[in-house]
């Protein structure tokens, strides 16, 4: 009885949160979907019409939507490259017994908590700015030319930007992954013979491997996404070079107001993080069970 | 034989260590460092790093901008607002899936933690086109609105991991009491929960300060927080390094000094209870 009871109120309990999730994932996506079939700009309001499937033909045969895919991926993979790479690299040194541990930990996380705004902006005047940047001065110091980063490669500018945003993220969950590994294990290896890098391939790696999967699909999710980064650095340019698909879709609905053509990309990108999210939906479903 | 071996490698690391733990903060270190630099000194070649007239002129100009109070406010309320009010739409859900566990709750969460896999863009145009036909485009509620829904999944998940480590065989024995259910939540649960509530609290509150895709499409001048306004240094303010480091240093120094206290939560809350 009691537990009917109960039920019941935890269902009452449980329903403000979804419905209200509900009512934010239906209503607006629902609304896109809708829109990306009209001609639709709010610089001539009133003249909406069912037109198909032709912003989806326009928005995929564009030359810019090439670029911009072609670009997302490079920003996705490069900024998994460094962040996984320099996080097992991290997680493994800060692993160590040292002096000091907690002080370079904090360091280390520090960025993770600098708005994107702000690590953007301090990263393009006062580091890669050809003029005035640090960089810039450290070239000239050791007798080399400056190098215009955002001018002859935005994209790798950006992709190193936001890995050093995301860095922190990646190392501590592969060192918390590591203060989980059996200890005795190592030292049973090292009794063995086992070379340090052989211990680390045969025993750390495999060991890290969810952590490594974790890593990679909840950064792809978050990467897909970036925006804040490219705004404040190049607005997409030069041309489309630092375009990715999440800002192509905010230019072209809210620069161009192409409510239409937008809601059609918007759809795409839905699509494409849905690819992602599938794989990493699984495995935490699998994490649940146990 | 009690002599102690000199622990060359223990130095070594720790050297290392450091070296790459300065270098990762450097960035950090150095927008500190500028905003107290005049501007001239900040562009100087060689860089100056310390032994300079530290000067608080760039705080004063950043203050006089009269409405650098009102961005800070807006971050302050929009960030916390969301937060408490995330809390108290998840806490119940949460509560419930914990501890009235039905066929459907894996279900539930699962799907709750999909939302939060939406890409913006996909819903950019027609929150923007609601918010424009409602008035709430630059409104400090719109945002609260928008902040609330979208780390709603990850509060609920959060709470949903620390509720579940409470023993249940408390709430049963407060249940043959014949406590009422509403007194189960507010006098057992409650207490032994805060923990978690507050850990739950201080991550999202970093999120929803940092967070810079709503917060810069969806406000102009009332509503806008600190993100926006650190963004109008785009250009081309942004030439004036010292003012900016400014600027930054005091959009930053709350949430990192908030953010080092709960590290530990940071993997809890963003790998849903992937990694433990």
């Amino acid at each position: 009885m009691a537990t009917d009871h109960s039920r019941i109120t935890a269902r009452f309990m449980i329903s403000p949160a979804v419905f209200l999730l509900l009512g934010w994932m239906i209503v607006p996506l629902s609304m896109t979907i809708y829109f990306s079939f009209l001609n639709y700009n709010l610089l001539s309001p009133g003249l909406e019409e069912w037109i198909g499937l032709t912003n989806y033909e326009f928005f995929l045969t564009d030359p810019a939507f090439f670029e911009a895919l072609a670009n997302t991926l490079q920003l996705v993979l490069g900024v998994l490259f460094l962040t996984v790479c320099g996080g097992v690299g991290l997680a493994v040194l800060l692993d160590q017994p040292m002096w000091g541990q907690g002080i370079v930990r904090i360091l280390v996380i520090a960025p993770f908590f600098i708005m994107p705004t702000v690590s953007a902006l301090v990263w393009k005047n006062m580091f890669m700015n050809p003029v005035n940047g640090l960089f810039a001065h450290l070239a000239k110091g050791l007798g080399l030319e400056a190098f215009d980063f955002f001018g002859q490669a935005p994209l790798l500018s950006i992709t190193f930007i936001v890995a050093w945003q995301w860095l922190p993220f990646a190392t501590l969950i592969f060192l918390t992954a590591l203060q989980s590994l059996d200890k005795e294990q190592i030292e049973a290896a090292k009794m063995d013979g086992a070379r340090k890098f052989n211990r680390f391939y045969h025993i750390v790696l495999p060991h890290l491997s969810r952590a490594i999967t974790v890593v990679i699909l909840i950064l792809t999710i978050f990467l897909l996404s970036i925006f804040a980064e490219i705004l404040v650095t190049t607005n997409g340019g030069p041309g489309y070079a630092s375009t990715n698909i999440t800002y192509l879709v905010y230019a072209q609905s809210l620069l161009q107001f192409d409510v239409g053509g937008g809601s059609a990309g918007g759809i795409v990108a839905v699509v494409l993080a849905n690819i992602v999210a599938v794989f990493l939906m699984r495995m935490i479903g699998k994490n649940l069970e146990n | 034989m009690a002599q102690k071996k000199i622990p060359y490698q223990k130095i070594a690391v720790t050297a290392f260590a450091w070296a790459v733990g300065m270098a990762i903060f450097f960035p950090i270190l150095w927008t500190f460092l500028t905003g107290f630099k005049t501007e001239a000194v900040a562009i100087a070649s060689p860089p100056v790093f310390f032994n300079f007239e530290w000067t608080l002129e760039n705080y004063d100009a950043v203050f006089e901008r009269a409405d650098y109070f009102r961005f800070f406010m807006n971050s302050v309320i929009i960030s916390v607002g969301s937060t408490v009010l995330g809390l108290l739409i998840a806490i119940p859900a949460a509560w419930a899936m914990a501890f009235v566990p039905g066929k459907q709750t894996k279900n539930i969460l699962m799907w709750m933690l999909s939302t939060k896999m939406l890409p913006p863009v996909g819903v950019l145009v027609p929150i923007y086109l609601l918010f424009r036909d409602f008035g709430m485009l630059d409104t400090r509620f719109g945002l609260l609105f928008v902040l609330t829904l979208i780390n709603l999944p990850i509060i609920v998940w959060m709470l949903y991991t620390y509720f579940r480590e409470i023993p249940v065989e408390i709430l049963e024995a407060a249940r043959m009491d014949g406590a009422p259910l509403l007194n189960e939540v507010v006098h057992i649960l409650t207490p032994m929960a805060l923990p978690g509530i507050a850990s739950t609290l201080l991550l999202n509150i970093i999120l929803a300060w940092n967070e810079a895709f709503w917060t810069i499409n969806l406000t102009t001048v009332d509503a806008a927080p600190l993100t926006a306004f650190i963004a109008s240094f785009s250009s081309p303010e942004g030439l004036f390094y010292a003012k900016l480091s400014a600027a930054s240093t005091m959009a930053i120094a709350p949430i990192l000094i908030m953010g080092w206290f709960c590290q530990k939560q940071l993997v809890r809350g963003l790998t849903f209870g992937a990694v433990k």
